[in-house]
């Protein structure tokens, strides 16, 4: 799922504190999960706003509210009329339900209240760990379904660097080093030999390098 | 390994037979070239070729192909250090051919240190290749005379492809076979992480031997001399990948400080002596951080002077 985390308050503040009428706007699925972006954590955020106002003096009528994905359109019907009421929207989704809210209310303002962090794993309900870039041609088949684009600092393909050591990655101790993964994995699997497989130079056009991607259902 | 494929004095050096000693000089972070040209001039009567690194620990600096030119301006024998973190594959192979068009023989490819640990740290980081990548596109170049793309390159560029290896980062069962896998993408020597621990390079060594890597590749062996036993605490303490043993660093604490220098050149040369020995072993990397005039007393007293002369 995708995985975001709230700017600090005082970003979102000097973001929205010019606007008059505000709605602040949960997208309940993927940051809900992640207790950071749901019509709950919305609802928090508008209060704490409202008291903001109110500290500094400033007039500013903050309304909550929330839909399931603000990434697709049939979710938005249940919040047409607030939305369309709002001088200002502060998304609680990730970049793409921003991105979806801007260019469905054209002439409002949108910000975003979180920043998009990763795509990642809910590893506990409090704790959540990056697991793919979205690179566009998956190699899982070959490092025993552990990611090196995303989980080795220096994405290598035929690793591990010269500072692995003790099963941990050179950056940090908190951190575990991929290729120490892959090769447990490969072990456990009893393909270690495939550790000497030379992993091709990457097509990196399917990642963000060959630009904004697509794609189309052929007939349907 | 007799024939030579490459105009590299070091490559000659190699094929030889004889020990080949090499040493690095890190550029300066400015605009003024007199001091890696001053550090070259030092070491050049006691070395065969000088890696010039590549803005080593992340931090920017004059770069490796401008600092390579200097030396190879005045004579010398330079190794272009390049890494992965800083260039996607089109300035790698423009960098390539750039080198090759100063005559520069040899290069040295590495995956870069993290660009956390720099001056830098909030920059992008490339790894458009790793270095293993990196290896086979420099003899892609050079053998099959073409660019990635499969464009054909007119005049090839001729250059003795070298490559890292640590002994001493984990997992150790895979340290032998990684070194086999850069021998299948085309190293052609190798240059060591900094030996402390001769127990476990010996190990390592016993490993290649076994498989036979020593005949398609030349292992020099990375050499460090400790400053001080701050420096040998520092390294066992922070530095990634280095093993230090704690004799070495007891060793150190048991001389007044001002002979720890002396000492830890001491243990340098003592080092060498015994990794001579070493089956397999073809030479030895000199690396004296920001200490190249000693570099000379190291190879003399360690029996590796005079330097054969190459034609």
């Amino acid at each position: 799922m995708i995985v975001g985390q709230q700017k600090p308050f005082d970003e979102i503040w000097a973001m929205v504190r010019v606007h008059r009428r505000l709605t602040v706007f949960g997208c309940n699925t993927c940051v809900a999960v992640c207790h950071q972006g749901g019509n709950k954590e919305a609802e928090i955020l508008a209060s704490l706003l409202r008291m903001r106002a109110v500290q500094e003096g400033v007039e500013m009528d903050i309304a909550h509210g929330g839909i399931e994905r603000q990434c697709e359109h049939p979710f938005f019907e249940s919040a047409h009329e607030l939305l369309e009421g709002s001088e200002a929207v502060l998304s609680m989704a990730c970049g793409i339900g921003v991105q979806f809210v801007a260019e469905k209310y054209a002439s409002t303002p949108v910000y975003p209240a979180l920043n998009t962090t990763f795509l990642g794993d809910v590893k506990t309900d409090w704790h959540f760990t990056e697991k793919c870039q979205a690179c566009g041609d998956c190699i899982l088949g070959l490092t025993g379904g552990v990611c090196p684009v995303t989980r080795c600092c220096k994405r290598l393909f035929n690793g591990p660097c010269g500072g692995s050591s003790k099963g941990k990655c050179e950056l940090s101790k908190e951190l575990d080093c991929a290729w120490q993964l892959v090769v447990d994995r490969l072990e456990a699997l009893g393909k270690l030999d495939d550790y000497e497989k030379i992993t091709p130079i990457k097509d990196w056009s399917k990642d963000r390098a060959g630009g904004p991607r697509s794609f189309k259902l052929e007939g349907f | 390994m007799a024939e030579t494929k490459t105009g590299s004095k070091l490559e000659k050096v190699l094929r030889s037979g004889v020990m080949a000693v090499t040493s690095e000089c890190g550029p300066p972070r400015s605009s003024d070239p007199s001091h890696i040209i001053a550090k070259g001039n030092i070491i050049k009567n006691h070395v065969d070729a000088i890696n010039i690194t590549d803005n080593q620990t992340s931090v920017t600096r004059l770069c490796s192909l401008a600092a390579c030119i200097h030396l190879k301006l005045q004579g010398l024998e330079p190794v272009l250090q390049m890494v992965c973190r800083d260039r996607n594959r089109i300035a790698i192979q423009a960098d390539i051919l750039g080198a090759a068009s100063f005559g520069i023989n040899n290069v040295l490819c590495l995956s870069g240190d993290h660009q956390s640990f720099g001056d830098h740290p909030k920059a992008q980081n490339v790894f458009d290749l790793d270095s293993m990548q990196l290896i086979q596109t420099v003899r892609h170049m050079r053998d099959e005379g073409r660019f990635l793309s499969g464009d054909e390159i007119k005049v090839p560029p001729s250059l003795f492809v070298g490559a890292a290896a640590n002994p001493f980062a984990d997992p150790f069962k895979i340290r032998v076979p990684r070194l086999a896998k850069k021998v299948a993408c085309g190293a052609e020597f190798i240059q060591t992480q900094c030996v402390y621990n001769l127990d476990k390079f010996e190990l390592w060594m016993k490993g290649v031997v076994d498989r036979g890597l020593h005949e398609k590749v030349f292992i020099m062996a990375g050499i460090t001399p400790m400053r001080s036993v701050g420096m040998a605490k520092y390294m066992a303490r922070a530095v990634p990948g280095m093993d230090v043993p704690d004799e070495l660093v007891k060793r150190l604490s048991g001389v007044p400080k001002d002979k720890q220098a002396e000492e830890g050149l001491t243990i340098a040369v003592e080092a060498i002596q015994r990794l001579k020995e070493v089956k397999g072993l073809a030479g030895f990397h000199i690396m004296a951080i920001e200490w190249e005039e000693k570099v000379p007393e190291i190879v003399e007293r360690a029996g590796l002077y005079p330097r054969p002369v190459i034609q």
